[in-house]
């Protein structure tokens, strides 16, 4: 059972490619092994900036010999398909035997597949892995065809077992395999042979390179979080920086410097960005006063002079930059202080987006909108608007122009420098919340409110201008603003009406873009729209008022209704993507929206929840085939009759105690239901209507609905019908799949 | 080998990079006689990495870029600066250890210094060019460039052309310990007039900074871009048969010289604030253009590695 290594050697990997780039040379190579009828007990890759390694072990020698029957043309087809069957089977014409099918008498031929040795089908599979391999981007050197993330340097591929080492010999693109390496490029050049994957990483280990990135990030942040313990501080921890860190040394140095006196008091978030973004360092904290006081950088090399050389460079590029940052800072507190005219003036010249205007418009829809929204989350009209209105002119601030990632940070920093409430100023940071599916949601009322009305104008204006997700592009991530706005209004229990809102704010973005609605009497007339809840209906009783509209408005009330529902259905969509991760079913959630209103999500996913809740039950289960078959007798005998069975079931008419027993559990349980969904309580509703699964089951055991009995039937049917009520008051049943 | 003392002026610097690449067989060209952002506008690299011939080649290149002007106050920032480039076609399997040799030769100690390839993928929108290497870092600080151009003006590079771009100044600043680049020595500082960087070009950063920020008319600035871009067309348009000379000359290179005017006028432009977001695409787009049908010419000249008609 020999052991297989393979590497490939070359020109520094991205970081952040390396650790997909060796799972999937692990996945294509063991697939292919498999699939050419190899076996192995184990298998493992790995990533350095110049290296993808894969060792499988306990692989098989060759493959098996297998023999099968194929079956050829009818006995007596034309000598030419024959031949053509003899060629693809590979067999000699004497070879065949004939067989009476069902279907007449074949020519069928046994056909022999030589086993191969695992060299050869390790030889023949590398190339295709290598030509084919799914890098994010790749690209040719020299004068070569071949395509690999940097420049490949050399292939070394070697099967092992106790009876020596051989070279499986591969060819691509002028490269043939060895069995050399190289070490680390400064500190151990020079090509070496290796004999096995142990051989192969005791050898690398002593040429001053750590083969699993694992090993290299568990050495990195031991040893940066001892040093830092040492000095009295603690490193601010930092994944992603870790991993990528990992994956630019082959032989990790830890180095600790200091950041000069003059930068200390910069905010940490600048500190951190600066020395993460532009000198991939760790931050280092003083744990008694919160600071960032130093640096660590992890070098790839150890030196004589114990890395004082390049500590000092390091600090010295840190101060450049920070110099830069703090120069930044500086000048931006001015105009801080000044209040942030000059930046908010300067948005009426940043393009939000070419139809939709400037940033500075954009704003004030913001503010508008979040004035509407502040009375139904406990928040303050005025000071949404005004919060609204100062939220994103750190946009134009210089620190956020270099590092655009500290937007609303800075803001909120600016803005407590302006002498605003410290309330205002977190909104300038929590308004842009939540960005990712696991961030954390704005909770206070007036980051709330500017949250969900930055969200909804997002959206409503790319609705407005037909820009919506299609498929994998949405370039104004339209599709995370959505699931914002779902998870703060879930978050935060809160009850809207979201629709009015996409109203309201539809209005604004057509009557920006349609040109002969511009002038003041008409935004008049907007705004008195937008006050109502129902655009469609308001919209008819100003026009009424006011006598005879514009093009440009009747243009709009024709759109903003199909928009805003449109809108709503993209909503929905979101939601049930979004509610999968707590294993509730989209058939569930299509019933819980079968239900007026749609658009209180609060209200949709409570439903949703009890609905799925119950479903999980074994009552739930079952009561809903009881429903169902009610459902579908129902319909069958409106459909042969021509008559609805709505009304009038009577208990006086049962004939059966089980029919009486359903009678009476009907009543029982609208009595506790109806109270229940008038509360919300949905769960206690779901409770009463799983006591009527064991009367419904008794029922369809015992009764046959379609009676001789003219009178008994029609009454049967409508029990039927007094069934689907009763349990389509949470959500429409007929939607649940299965 | 390399120089084992560490150098002592900037021109020290630019004369033993001139001198390293020389020897690994380069041809040591000067720079180009027009006003360009950086080394790569240089046709030596631009068009010369199209096409099928081979080519090697290392030069300064004074470089431009109006909106980084600083009066000549900021220590690290310059609207004009140097940059040193390196062009090698096809790519030699060797080149990181050549590109190495080339910081020993100017002094940078690889056994005590950090010396990185961080992944950086260069493009230029202007030059409708693309390609994949790195920035190399010299204990964390950028120190050069290092791209294997992928395309150029549109066109697949075959063979791939290997680019070196080297910060002079920065890295210089760096060679030499200096922290404001007016204070690097230009020439020898023991030499009988010793200039340092800022006798040479202080004064002119400053008037450029406010002639680019504040004086130079749009209008004017506007025409010219207008006057490049048309002129560029007009030469393309051209016959590629002389009816003087009745020989094949398609006018590549004079038309690439309005491609570059344009491009320079154009960040003039951006200097000078005018220009929006959304024009700023269009103006990016209309100087590839040109680049594009440059590039498309070129390749139909000989230099460019069309068959000789």
């Amino acid at each position: 059972m020999p052991d297989l290594l393979l590497e490939l050697f070359s020109e520094e990997i991205p970081a952040r490619m390396q650790g997909k780039a060796a799972d999937d040379l692990k996945r294509l190579l063991t697939d292919g092994l498999v699939e050419a009828g190899l076996t192995y007990a184990s298998a493992g890759a790995f990533a350095t900036p110049r290296r993808l390694v894969l060792t499988v072990e306990g692989l098989t020698d060759a493959s098996p010999t297998t023999t099968e029957e194929r079956r050829g043309p009818k006995v007596g087809a034309p000598d030419k398909a024959i031949e053509g069957f003899l060629r693809g089977a590979g067999v000699a014409r004497e070879d065949l035997v004939e067989r009476e099918e069902k279907k007449g008498a074949f020519y069928f031929a046994q056909v022999t597949t030589e086993g191969r040795p695992a060299a050869d089908i390790i030889a023949d599979l590398v190339p295709g892995v290598i030509r084919n391999f799914p890098w994010p981007k790749s690209m040719r050197w020299g004068s070569g065809s071949l395509r690999w993330v940097r420049p490949l340097q050399s292939i070394l591929c070697i099967l092992s077992d106790e009876a020596g080492v051989e070279v499986v010999p591969i060819e691509v693109d002028g490269f043939t395999s060895g069995n050399t390496t190289e070490g680390h490029r400064f500190m151990a050049p020079g090509r070496f042979a290796v004999s096995s994957f142990a051989d192969y990483e005791t050898k690398l280990r002593a040429a001053k390179v750590v083969l699993s990135a694992e090993a290299r990030a568990e050495t990195i942040w031991h040893d940066a979080t001892t040093m830092a313990f040492a000095a009295g501080l603690e490193v601010v921890e930092d994944k992603g920086l870790l991993a990528e860190v990992a994956g630019l040394v082959e032989w990790p140095v830890v180095l600790m410097g200091d950041i000069g006196e003059d930068f200390l008091g910069l905010p940490a978030e600048v500190l951190q960005t600066s020395m993460r973004e532009h000198q991939k360092f760790f931050s280092v904290r003083n744990p008694a006063t919160g600071r960032i006081e130093r640096f660590i950088t992890v070098a790839n090399r150890e030196t004589a002079d114990q890395g004082a050389t390049i500590i000092a460079g390091n600090a010295k590029v840190l101060s450049a930059r920070l110099a830069d940052a703090k120069f930044f800072w500086d000048n931006d507190l001015r105009i801080a202080r000044d209040g942030m005219g000059t930046w908010r003036e300067g948005l009426k010249n940043v393009t939000f987006e070419r139809r939709l205007g400037t940033q500075a418009e954009r704003v004030e829809r913001i503010a508008a909108l979040a004035r509407e929204i502040a009375p139904m989350v406990g928040a303050d009209p005025t000071a949404a608007e005004t919060a609204a209105r100062i939220a994103k002119a750190d946009l134009n601030s210089e620190m956020v122009y270099e590092f655009p990632e500290l937007q609303g940070v800075m803001g909120k920093y600016y803005v407590l420098e302006a002498g605003l409430d410290p309330d205002i100023a977190a909104v300038a940071e929590e308004h842009y919340a939540p960005l990712g599916p696991t961030d954390d949601v704005p909770t206070g009322p007036l980051s709330i409110a500017v949250a969900l009305a930055d969200k909804l104008d997002l959206l409503t204006g790319f609705w407005a201008i037909d820009e919506k997700p299609t498929g994998s592009k949405d370039p104004f991530a339209l599709r995370r603003a959505a699931l914002g706005v779902t998870r703060i209004v879930e978050a935060n229990g809160l009850r809207l009406s979201l629709d009015r809102f996409f109203d309201a704010q539809l209005v604004r973005h057509k009557g920006a873009l349609i040109e002969d609605v511009q002038n003041d009497e008409v935004l008049d007339l907007l705004r008195e729209i937008a006050d109502h809840g129902v655009f469609g209906a308001a919209f008819r009783a100003v026009k009424d008022a006011r006598g005879k509209a514009s093009n440009g408005l009747e243009e709009m009330a024709s759109q903003v209704p199909d928009k805003s529902d449109d809108l709503l259905a993209f909503f929905h969509d979101r939601l049930k993507v979004h509610l999968r991760s707590e294993n509730i079913r989209h058939d569930v959630i299509d019933a819980a929206l079968s239900k007026p209103p749609t658009d209180d999500l609060t209200l949709v996913v409570a439903r949703a929840r009890a609905l799925q809740a119950f479903l999980d039950t074994p009552d739930g289960e079952n009561l809903i085939q009881g429903y169902k078959r009610s459902a579908n007798i129902l319909a069958q005998a409106e459909e042969k009759d021509g008559v609805e069975y709505r009304f009038g079931a009577d208990a006086k008419f049962a004939e059966t105690d089980e029919e009486r027993a359903l009678f009476a559990a009907l009543e029982a349980a609208n009595t506790a239901i109806t109270p229940a969904m008038a509360d919300e309580r949905f769960a206690d509703a779901m409770t009463a209507m799983a006591k009527l699964r064991a009367p419904i089951d008794a029922f369809f055991e015992a009764v046959q609905v379609n009676a001789d009995n003219d009178i008994v039937r029609r009454n049967r049917l409508n029990l039927l019908h007094d069934i689907t009520q009763t349990c389509g008051a949470i959500a429409d049943l007929t939607r649940i799949e299965g | 080998m390399a120089d084992p003392t560490t150098p002592r002026s900037f021109q020290e610097i630019i004369l033993r990079l001139q001198s390293y690449w020389a020897e690994k067989g380069c041809a040591i060209m000067q720079p180009y006689d027009m006003e360009v952002g950086a080394g790569t506008f240089h046709p030596a690299t631009t068009l010369r990495s199209l096409g099928s011939n081979h080519w090697a080649a290392a030069y300064v290149q004074p470089s431009r870029r109006p909106t980084d002007g600083r009066y000549g106050e900021n220590p690290n920032r310059l609207q004009h600066y140097y940059q040193y480039q390196v062009l090698i076609k096809p790519s030699p399997p060797d080149l990181q250890d050549l590109y190495l040799g080339s910081l020993r030769a100017i002094g940078i100690d690889t056994d005590i210094h950090d010396i990185r390839f961080v992944e950086d993928d260069w493009e230029s929108p202007t030059l409708g060019a693309w390609g994949l290497g790195w920035e190399v870092w010299c204990d964390g600080m950028e120190v050069s460039q290092f791209t294997y151009f992928q395309q150029v003006g549109g066109h697949d590079c075959h063979p791939v052309s290997g680019e070196l771009t080297y910060g002079l100044e920065r890295l210089a600043m760096y060679v030499l310990g200096i922290d404001h680049v007016m204070d690097m020595p230009f020439n020898d500082p023991d030499a009988p007039i010793a200039l340092k960087y800022g006798d040479v070009f202080r004064q002119t950063e400053e008037e450029y900074s406010r002639h680019n920020f504040d004086v130079a008319t749009t209008e004017t600035l506007l025409k010219h871009f207008e006057d490049a871009e048309s002129e560029c067309k007009h030469i393309l348009d051209q016959a590629a048969d002389d009816p003087k000379t009745d020989k094949r000359i398609i006018m590549a290179h004079p038309a690439y010289d309005q491609a570059i005017k344009a491009s320079h006028v154009f960040n003039l432009l951006d200097a000078r604030g005018v220009i929006s977001v959304t024009e700023r695409q269009a103006y990016i787009g209309r100087v590839r253009a040109l680049t594009k049908m440059c590039a498309d010419a070129f390749v139909q000249t000989e230099a460019g590695g069309a068959d000789a008609a």
